[in-house]
């Protein structure tokens, strides 16, 4: 009697239905063309620094934002710190899209899209008082200033490492022969770690410069389609081989530790981490003083200031404390790279330290490419470079 | 008139139940408009503006979504033979899980069900449910510190000459169905704890060898309840990308979402209706086996 | 006998990882040697003197009690509506219901924290953790009271109007007081559902906040930290006896009603046509 299907919830259903297609239709005509004008020339700098709002939040890599400064740099400002640790710059740009976060330690492989997609904000170098003895072949560079506008303070360098455990991998390699050549590579079958990225597509073609120079290679992040599948070949050969791609710092640690893998590129970082607990490892240029044959590829990170960041004044604090000679020299030891404030040579426990890792020998990072975001457009009068969502989807297939 | 006093002293409850009486419309509505507002409106809704944006694409540069209708998301779903590995495998990783943990689940929750004592069934229900409790990463962790090459595992073997799987695709078949086990044997015990021990012993009364009446009796009542616990084994290896990772360089279906959320997300919602039409086609079969029916 | 050494296979594959984690909590040394070279009870020390472990902790306790009750509520109005009537669509709700839960957890976050971020401009936070939660958290708390309610004759609640009670005196005397021991174990199991997520949390949390799970991923990372979250899960696993073993007792008190304990979010749902 009461069991009449239908007319009553029929009509409730159909309303709901009718709701999620408007929802859709809301969706799809929002902004009828491209989204693309974001970023640059309609943001202001902040023009001074103000109050500390009281938090910071920041985004950075594993080893930078360690309590060692940060907790003087609370004491000091009242900006209690927050830190998400990435493992990659797709994760980093990513984050920073949320508007959650006031600032971010970013490599040049993130510092472009960023500044394209609206996300960063322009930082008045003024206001920072620390930034006029940063290294001079720091400053204004493509990576870190768009269009004449500086986007971000220097935080240092360094080159990705070859590491291999000195036990198992002999003789000591001194090219990158080790993980690309079939030959070599073939012995450490299933034991070599590969950063898991698509910017690795570099480390291959920056091999391929130096080893197949008729390909012209001259910037290996700049690849015309021929370089680009000859790099993309050389990677599908190296995969057999791999015996694990890494994001996570300890990942790679425990993997190493444990005997997993024997040989790869790696940071300074997880060398150290490794050498604490008395793992036999070497590692180029850390213990030998010198870049593979054939160079290397590296970072050199910029600290950027969010656009609309909810704690300014904290994030001009914390750029300016960051480079500070003191801090720089303790953040540059801990993780294991040049810094970026000369002043900061001075404040180092290790007084060899800055030599060690040729902060002040310009020529050196000449052989260090460092991350930069892959665009169509190479400055070569032509648009017809592979662009950042090739690699990805590249290191998709090479992956498997 | 005593009536009349009844009704003058009804509560305010009394007369908003009073408003909802015969009216089965506003009883539904009131209802449903929670839960169905939740999962529509705010649930479902939020998933269609993801997967519309499958049909839009994004700047190369700057990451920015480009809100035109374009196909070029499935073209390169389709042409690139790398993503039907990838559905492929973990397809096919989320049936093997599932029917290894069918089968090792079985003999416990048929334990649990028509052999343990009342303590010793509380025991095992506890002693289930427990692992349920310790994190998902440190057991995918410590597997994977199992799995090492100077792990537990291999420790264990090497003495008699044998060696672990190492990280890999078996790794991630074994953690998995370590992980959703307990997810399987609990609803196969519910299933079994509903069969009337009558109907076995009539089973045996008649002549059955233990294995005809699992096989004749046993396993066609506890059917629905195998695929009710295999919707969980299935859906959660379908969409896992974290376990993967820890053990393996596999791609699946979860991971090349993953590495595309953030700089190509209409790519990543093409993807993501992959795993979306897969579960609800399994879904359905679930259903029209049973599993969502109340035996 | 076969059977006895087939459950016993299937204990010790349950068992000996957990043991593992055990024994590395324990474990004297940071890169988790094995075998350990010695032990030592100093992670468990740090771990109860970390504060962000702690707050995270109570993150996740805040956040899943604030997702159990809203699945509680959500989860027990559905089952009644649709235990109790007919109409268009009873058996999508099921369908639907389950749906949070199924779906790959990567797009149920991400399409949640895009809502929330781009369309309602709202920012992430605690608040948009529980949503997230107590989205998949209701088919927990549904399956177990349709089943419940299916076993309770709707008679007792004719009776009850007959007699004069009104709907929500009929609801607290009557049908609540049957469905409250299958409430209680669907909401544990809710609980642990909400207080272990991984994945949509990490698309829903905000900046500054962690729940515990986030705390461990961030920290499976740090090399130094490692060992601190193997003390911190065998606490976690210590502590959870007691509300494991009330989930069971509850569920027990009838015997052989389905959806006890933990199992409640596998057993079937409704949709009788």
């Amino acid at each position: 009697m009461r069991s009449r299907r239908g007319n009553p919830a029929r009509a409730a259903w159909l309303v709901l239905a009718g709701l999620v297609v408007v929802m859709l239709a809301i969706a799809g005509c929002g902004g009828g063309g491209s989204d693309t004008t974001g970023g640059g020339s309609s943001d202001e700098a902040l023009q001074k620094v103000g109050k500390g709002e009281g938090q910071l939040n920041l985004i950075s890599w594993a080893g930078y934002v360690e309590p060692e400064w940060t907790k003087p740099f609370e004491q000091e400002t009242g900006c209690k710190v927050s830190d998400k640790e990435a493992g990659t710059s797709d994760e980093m740009v990513e984050l920073m899209k949320t508007g959650q976060y006031d600032g971010v330690s970013a490599s040049g492989n993130a510092t472009a899209r960023m500044v394209a997609a609206g996300t960063v904000a322009p930082v008045n170098t003024d206001l920072v008082p620390n930034y006029k003895t940063v290294f001079s072949d720091l400053k204004d560079q493509p990576y870190n200033t768009f269009e004449g506008v500086n986007y971000g303070i220097p935080h240092g360098r360094g080159a990705n490492l070859l590491m291999w455990n000195k036990d198992d991998v002999k003789p000591a390699p001194d090219s990158w022969d080790v993980m690309f050549d079939p030959k070599v590579a073939a012995k450490y079958k299933g034991k070599i770690s590969v950063y898991d990225e698509s910017s690795y597509i570099a480390d291959a073609a920056m091999y391929l410069k130096f080893h197949q120079p008729d390909l012209g290679i001259e910037n290996p992040y700049e690849l015309n389609e021929e370089q680009f599948n000859a790099a993309i070949d050389l990677l599908k050969e190296q995969q057999a081989n791999v015996g694990e791609y890494w994001s996570e710092a300890a990942k790679q640690i425990s993997a190493f530790a444990g005997g997993d893998v024997t040989v790869g590129t790696t940071w300074q970082y997880q060398y150290f981490a490794l050498k604490e607990e008395g793992a036999p490892m070497e590692a180029s240029p850390a213990s030998q003083g010198f870049l593979p044959k054939e160079g290397a590829t590296g970072w050199s990170d910029t600290w950027m200031i969010a656009k609309d960041a909810k704690h300014p004044n904290c994030m001009y604090e914390w750029m300016n404390w960051i480079i500070s000679p003191k801090a720089n020299a303790e953040v540059a030891e801990y993780f294991g790279e040049a810094p970026a404030q000369e002043l900061a040579c001075k404040e180092t426990a290790n007084p060899n330290f800055c030599k060690e890792y040729h902060a002040e020998e310009p020529d050196f990072w000449k052989r260090v490419y460092y991350w930069e975001t892959p665009l169509a457009d190479c400055g070569n009068g032509e648009e017809d470079c592979m662009d950042y969502n090739d690699w990805v989807k590249a290191w998709t297939s090479i992956k498997g | 008139m005593a009536s009349e006093a009844v009704l003058r002293r009804r509560s305010a409850g009394h007369r908003l139940a009073g408003l909802f009486h015969g009216r089965r419309r506003l009883q539904i509505g009131a209802l449903l408009a929670g839960p169905i507002g939740w999962l529509v409106i705010g649930y479902l809704g939020s998933l269609a503006l993801l997967l519309v944006a499958a049909f839009w694409s994004v700047d190369p540069l700057s990451g920015l979504t480009v809100k035109e209708f374009t196909l070029e998301n499935f073209e390169a779903l389709f042409n690139e033979p790398v993503y039907r590995t990838i559905v492929w495998r973990t397809i096919r990783t989320a049936l093997l899980v599932t029917m290894t943990d069918a089968i090792i689940a079985f003999p416990i929750a048929f334990y649990m069900a028509k052999v343990a004592s009342r303590r010793g069934k509380a025991l095992l229900v506890v002693g289930i449910l427990l692992p349920l409790w310790s994190s998902y990463l440190v057991k995918v962790y410590a597997w994977r510190t199992l799995l090492s090459a100077g792990g537990a595992i291999n420790w264990a073997l090497e003495p008699i000459g044998l060696h672990g799987p190492g990280y890999g695709t078996t790794a991630v078949w074994l953690v998995f169905s370590y992980l959703w086990l307990p997810y399987m044997i609990l609803p196969i015990y519910a299933g079994l704890e509903r069969i009337p021990n009558s109907l076995i012993s009539a089973s045996e009364d008649l002549g059955a060898s233990p294995f005809t009446t699992f096989r004749r009796v046993i396993l066609p009542l506890s059917f629905p309840a195998v695929v009710a616990g295999s919707i969980f084994t299935f859906s959660l290896t379908l969409g896992d990308y974290i376990t993967p990772r820890l053990v393996s360089n596999d791609q699946f279906i979860g991971n090349v979402i993953f590495s595309n959320i953030a700089n190509n997300q209409p790519f990543a919602a093409a993807l993501a209706m992959v795993p979306i039409v897969v579960m609800i086609a399994y879904l359905l079969v679930a259903r029209k086996l049973g599993a969502f029916e109340h035996v | 006998m076969m059977l006895r050494v087939a459950v016993a296979v299937g204990l010790a594959f349950i068992y000996i990882p957990l043991i593992v984690i055990v024994i590395y909590a324990f474990n004297s040394s940071k890169i988790l040697e094995w075998p350990p070279p010695g032990f030592t009870t100093h992670w468990f020390s740090q771990a109860f003197k970390d504060e962000a472990a702690r707050e995270a902790f109570f993150t996740s306790i805040k956040a899943g009690i604030a997702a159990t009750a809203i699945a509680l509520v959500l989860g027990t109005l559905a089952s009644l509506a649709v235990a109790r009537q007919r109409f268009f669509g009873r058996e999508t709700i099921s369908f639907l219901v389950i749906l949070p839960i199924a779906l790959p957890g990567i797009v149920t976050g991400v399409a949640i924290s895009n809502t929330f971020t781009q369309v309602l401009d709202v920012p992430l936070s605690l608040f948009t953790v529980i949503v997230g939660h107590a989205t998949f958290c209701i088919v927990v708390v549904y399956n177990n009271a349709v089943a419940r309610l299916r076993r309770l004759s709707g008679s007792f609640e004719e009776a009850s109007a007959d007699l004069g009670a009104h709907t929500w005196q009929t609801f607290r005397y009557v049908t609540f007081p049957g469905m409250k021991s299958a409430l209680i174990a669907g909401g544990l199991l809710a609980f642990a559902l909400s207080f272990d997520e991984i994945i949509v949390t990490n698309f829903t949390i905000g900046a500054g906040e962690q729940t515990l799970p986030i705390w461990i991923f961030s920290n499976l990372f740090r090399p130094h930290e490692l060992p601190i979250v193997n003390a911190v899960a065998v606490v976690m696993v210590l502590i959870s006896i007691i509300p494991v073993y009330l989930a069971h007792r509850l569920g027990g008190e009838d015997a052989g009603a389905p959806g006890r304990g933990g199992g409640g979010v596998e057993t079937e749902a409704t949709a009788v046509p």
